[in-house]
């Protein structure tokens, strides 16, 4: 009954809840057991709140037998990023900076779902403050992939991929700046979105580039992520740039997706975003999802964006630049690590130089370096300044691809998972990995991945879709369509296919 | 050539306030410069014709009234205090004039 | 080691007859605004530290900035009051630099796009002389919270073993002003720049954005001053002299930094372009800490925050609200009242304009009125050392007073007792007047009886009187003031002993 549970859908399990097959309780614990069971290999998780989490489960219950009306998806278990702040829960970005930090407030979409009701597991493993794209940058150790425990679960947002990849979570919070929802979701086989810019408040996010961070949701399916945007997005006044407006129907998109009609629907591909240094499997996947949305009526059609042929050279300007500011606050004052210098006087100046010194890892201090100098006198003309620019470049070329079009695809990463240590000596390598999530980010359009099938290596590929700006109904709309028909051919989800995990005998 | 010289990397990490070891520096170098030589091909497209854009979405005017909301409770603010003193962050000697 | 300690001052006489000094002025002033500029914490003097903060002016990981809309609002009057123009569309920036008093370790600020700028203000100076003064920007920003240095032996930074930090004050919303330079000022730079502050001060308050009490630090300035041969040099090396927490101080700071960097250049070195610190006990600045990189703030647009775009339609409204301006008040005033401008002035330093104002509109002549308040007034409150509005006595009253005396019931030795009364808190004057019986006689039985008394005892004065000698009549008016205790009107007593006389 447990291993069921744990399978279940998000939405699946929402329906047993609200028919009282199951309780909130009896599922959260599945979910606690799962993990407990699974998480001491896989290490998605740095905290598990199982008395809180049981709580909320235990409160929705009551709530429920007293016929009270809840959420559709109250009582389904969630897990969270550990890059947003959660009152009473440590949060550390996956930095040893935030070591046993717990802040004193909540996150607005961490207030909705708990206004909703639901137990939230445990906060998951990710790239320090976000800056990585395969989560070995966390400074508290590798979380590992479901498919392969060799390689890498995808980055910045592993450790929520891989609790949904591998049942630990049937939901989970993840946030993209550059790829670091879909990137995961692509390598691990899950769903992941991220919403236009300023759908989903930042309220509440561990910022590390302001003008490209966005939460969304981790799943294992398309409509599942549709019912979790739903939730967490919409207008809060709390924070400045986010759209004041309600939430695109998402929900009824996925739903309407799912009946397998995509006539009249222009699906456009991205000439710079396909071919070379694609991997076979991944480019083979991507040509049979192409054939596959024609044959459930959509038109194909190619388009050009010369510009994101500098989007990765624009993005690596821009958010070390922001991040290099936003990481600012982390200097020993106020909350967090505090070290002192091992000799000479105790300043403030040099406390600061050596809590962060010893508080940051590698990429971290990359990033924030090249920022600082990217922004520093004399150089902020040619770097940032040029950077900005270019990201007018790419809205233009969206706007006008989606003139052609309306839906942009291309596969979601040029690789499947690889192995650990891989690309830890080469930055720009590394870097590579998001040369297609990238431009979506400095457009502020939404994007999603969705698996559609398994490379050669018998490892997950993803699928990418992109909308126009406050259309992110288009992105479920395919992505269910899409789904619905790959997931027939497959005789289920393609986790399905994933290779069992081996599970701890829990303590007696 | 190096555009980013060990020197270089030194003053902006001051700057940065990140203590870097010596090897840090000369590992730093040679990355940064690697990546901002890549980088710099951005400036062949930004012309002075193109405008920055700094929001990806073109809101303008979002204000909020000025009515008071609840502050955090002290004992929270201090919480993560690596260290306080009645009511205050206590902090090392700050060098330099106010 | 400063160039003071080895070149020497320069008296300032001389030194302003061979240079000439070029004022630049940066003006910070508190928002008298309920919360604070991007979150709502409440803003409130006094509180226990760090119990007016939330994650967002804590500088807490997550916490956005929020724009008060209010603040705006009073950017935008401050600019306007400034013959500024308002933006049309400006963006906040980000000034990033460490220090423990910033919770995020930069402020939100704007940098080159101010919300107001390109404008000017006319300041009078003591002597009445007109100088404008032209601003370069007003733009808006937060404040940081409060260091409190502990050990040490002045409590100073340098040398103190740790600091205490409160946030109350982080995010308090702030308004700089920031002038063009301010050339041909002369020898009367120092006032020129007292008088700029304390003109802002004044808008400040008429414009009811801020309490602006400098000794509170809701006004700060920082003084910029540079030396050049002649006015036709070029620009020479300027120091901005900060902590001048006072008019007085700021009248200070220029005259010794005139008389320092003349020192400076007449021994043929060069100034060097610092910021110093401006001591209250003597007078003198000394160099701060050169900062090498303090300068190299990495300014970006604030990705946080949307741009502030004010409609024409907006900035008109709020033009329209704006309250007379001090200067253009005092004019319109003067000729209304008819005051010479040496009379004006006077009122205006006395602090007495809006009390004669009031008094005026009680019903007084702009004559009477300023008899009573720079004469008798100003003359009780310097012997009492307390300002004019401190006196226990209102226009109002005032208005009654005169009142008494043009119905010809109180003469003016009279209304100076009848006032004694009212300050002493005896009531009203009419309450005075009866309470103490000080009205003038007017009936003029007791009078004549008087007259006769004072006669008698004087007969040769009737003889003289009829012999065409009107002199000594003064002294049976005397006397018979005396006997009614001044309360007769001479004029009257004069008519009565000739008619008494005559006949």
């Amino acid at each position: 009954m447990t291993q069921d549970l744990t399978r279940l859908s998000a939405s699946d399990l929402a329906s047993a809840l609200r028919n009282k097959d199951v309780t909130s309780v009896e599922a959260t614990q599945a979910h606690l057991d799962r993990i407990s069971a699974v998480d001491g290999d896989l290490h998605a998780f740095l905290h598990v709140s199982s008395e809180e989490a049981l709580a909320t489960a235990a409160e929705v219950d009551a709530q429920r037998a007293a016929g009270e009306e809840l959420h559709p998806l109250a009582g389904v278990p969630i897990a969270v990023k550990d890059v947003v702040v959660t009152k009473g829960l440590p949060t550390t970005a996956g930095s040893k900076i935030l070591e046993g930090w717990i802040p004193p407030y909540d996150a607005t979409l961490v207030e909705r779902i708990k206004a909703a009701g639901l137990p939230i597991l445990g906060k998951t493993n990710m790239d320090e403050f976000a800056m990585g794209s395969s989560t070995e940058h966390s400074a508290y150790g590798n979380t590992k992939n479901p498919w392969d425990l060799d390689r890498i679960p995808g980055g910045s947002g592993g450790g929520s991929a891989a609790a949904v990849a591998g049942f630990e979570a049937p939901l989970a919070i993840g946030t993209d700046t550059g790829g670091s929802i879909r990137q995961p979701g692509a390598v691990t086989g899950t769903v992941g979105v991220k919403p236009t810019y300023g759908g989903v408040s930042r309220y509440g996010l561990i910022a590390m580039a302001s003008s490209l961070d966005q939460a969304g949701p981790v799943t294992r399916s398309v409509l599942d992520a549709a019912l979790l945007h739903e939730l967490i997005g919409g207008h809060d006044p709390h924070d400045s740039t986010s759209i004041n407006e309600p939430v695109p129907g998402v929900v009824a998109a996925a739903q309407q997706g799912a009946q397998g009609d995509l006539k009249g629907l222009r699906v456009g591909v991205v000439k710079e975003l396909s071919g070379e240094g694609y991997q076979a499997g991944v480019s083979a996947r991507f040509d049979e999802s192409l054939d596959q949305l024609r044959a459930l009526g959509a038109e194909i059609v190619e388009v050009s964006c010369p510009s994101f042929g500098y989007a990765l050279d624009a993005y690596y300007l821009i958010m070390p630049a922001e991040a290099s500011s936003n990481l600012a606050k982390f200097d020993g004052m106020r909350f967090g690590l505090r070290v002192e210098p091992a000799e000479g006087p105790v300043t403030a100046e040099r406390v600061m130089g050596a809590t962060r010194g010893a508080g940051f890892g590698d990429e971290v201090k990359r990033r924030v370096i090249l920022g600082t100098y990217a922004l520093s006198a004399g150089y902020y003309d040619a770097y940032y300044g040029s950077a900005q620019k270019v990201r007018t470049l790419i809205q233009r070329d969206f706007a006008a691809a989606f003139e052609q079009a309306d839906v942009l695809v291309s596969p979601t990463a040029p690789t499947t998972a690889f192995k650990f240590g891989e690309k830890l000596d080469d930055p720009l390598a590394m870097y590579l990995n998001d040369i297609a999530t990238i431009p979506a980010n400095l457009a502020g359009v939404p994007g999603m991945s969705l698996p559609n099938g398994l490379s050669d290596d018998g490892l997950p590929v993803g699928f990418q879709i992109l909308a126009p700006a406050k259309a992110d109904d288009r992105l479920y709309r395919v992505g269910a369509a899409l789904e619905a028909a790959l997931e027939s051919r497959w005789g289920g989800p393609l986790l399905n296919q994933a290779p069992e995990l081996k599970t701890t005998e829990l303590a007696r | 050539m190096s555009t980013i010289s060990r020197d270089e990397v030194a003053r902006v990490a001051a700057l940065a306030r990140i203590d870097l070891r010596p090897d840090e520096v000369a590992r730093l170098a040679g990355e940064l410069d690697v990546i901002v030589e890549s980088v710099a091909r951005v400036s062949e497209v930004a012309t002075a014709d193109v405008p920055a854009t700094s929001h990806p979405l073109p809101l303008t005017n979002v204000f909020r009234d000025d009515v008071p909301e609840p502050a955090l409770p002290i004992q929270d603010v201090l919480a993560g205090a690596p260290q306080q003193e009645n009511g205050r962050f206590a902090v090392p000697q700050i060098l330099g004039e106010e | 080691m400063t160039a003071a300690t080895t070149t020497g001052l320069v008296a300032y006489e001389d030194a302003v007859r061979r240079y000439d000094p070029v004022l630049g002025i940066e003006v910070h002033v508190e928002l008298g605004t309920l919360t604070k500029m991007f979150c709502a914490a409440e803003v409130a003097y006094g509180g226990e530290p760090n119990t007016q903060v939330t994650p967002v002016s804590l500088g807490l990981p997550g916490a956005l900035p929020v724009v008060n809309g209010k603040a705006v609002e009073y950017a935008i009057r401050i600019g306007l009051a400034l013959n500024c123009t308002i933006a049309e569309n400006c963006r906040f920036a980000r000034k990033n630099y460490f220090y423990p008093d910033v919770p995020k370790n930069f402020q939100t600020s704007q940098y080159d796009e101010p919300i107001a700028f390109d404008g000017w203000i006319d300041i009078e100076l003591d002597d009445g002389e007109v100088f404008r003064v032209e601003i370069e920007r007003a733009h808006m920003e937060e404040d940081a919270g409060k260091n409190t240095h502990v050990g040490g032996a002045t409590g100073r930074i340098q040398g103190a073993e740790y600091s205490l930090v409160d946030y109350n004050r982080a995010g308090i919303p702030l308004v700089e002003i920031v002038t063009r330079p301010i050339e041909g000022a002369g020898e009367r730079a120092p006032e020129v720049a007292r008088a700029y502050v304390q003109t802002l001060r004044d808008i400040f308050r008429t414009l009811d954005v801020s309490e602006a009490r400098m000794e509170r630090g809701n006004v700060r300035a920082d003084v910029n001053l540079s030396l050049r041969p002649t006015p036709e040099s070029p620009l020479g090396t300027r120091t901005e002299t900060k902590n001048v927490n006072s008019f007085r101080s700021i009248e200070r700071a220029v005259r010794y930094e005139v008389s320092r960097q003349a020192g400076v250049l007449d021994a043929g070195l060069p100034v060097v372009q610092e910021t110093r610190h401006f001591h209250e006990e003597d007078g003198t600045t000394s160099s701060g800490r050169v900062k090498s990189d303090a300068e190299d703030y990495r300014y970006f647009p604030e990705p946080d925050l949307v741009p502030v775009a004010p409609s024409r339609e907006w900035v008109e409204e709020i033009r329209a609200t704006l309250p007379e301006m001090p200067v253009a008040r005092r004019r319109r005033l003067q000729t209304e009242w008819g005051y010479a401008d040496a009379e004006m002035r006077d009122v205006v330093n006395a602090g007495a304009m809006d009390l004669i104002e009031a008094t005026v509109a009680a019903g007084t002549s702009a004559a009477g009125a300023r008899k009573w308040w720079m004469g008798e007034l100003a003359r009780r409150a310097n012997q009492d050392e307390v300002a004019l509005e401190a006196l226990s006595v209102t226009p109002a009253q005032i208005a009654q007073l005169q009142g008494l005396v043009d119905s010809g019931r109180l003469n003016d030795k009279l209304a100076r007792q009848v006032l004694d009364g009212v300050l002493a808190g005896e009531g009203d004057p009419e309450a005075v007047v009866v309470a103490r019986g000080l009205e003038i006689v007017s009936d003029d039985g007791p009078l004549l009886a008087a007259i006769d008394e004072a006669l008698a005892a004087q007969p040769d004065i009737v003889e003289k009187v009829r012999g065409g000698n009107q002199g000594p009549i003064g002294a049976i008016i005397g006397a018979v003031m005396k006997a009614t205790k001044g309360q007769a009107d001479a004029k009257r007593v004069r008519e009565l002993v000739l008619d008494r006389i005559g006949s």
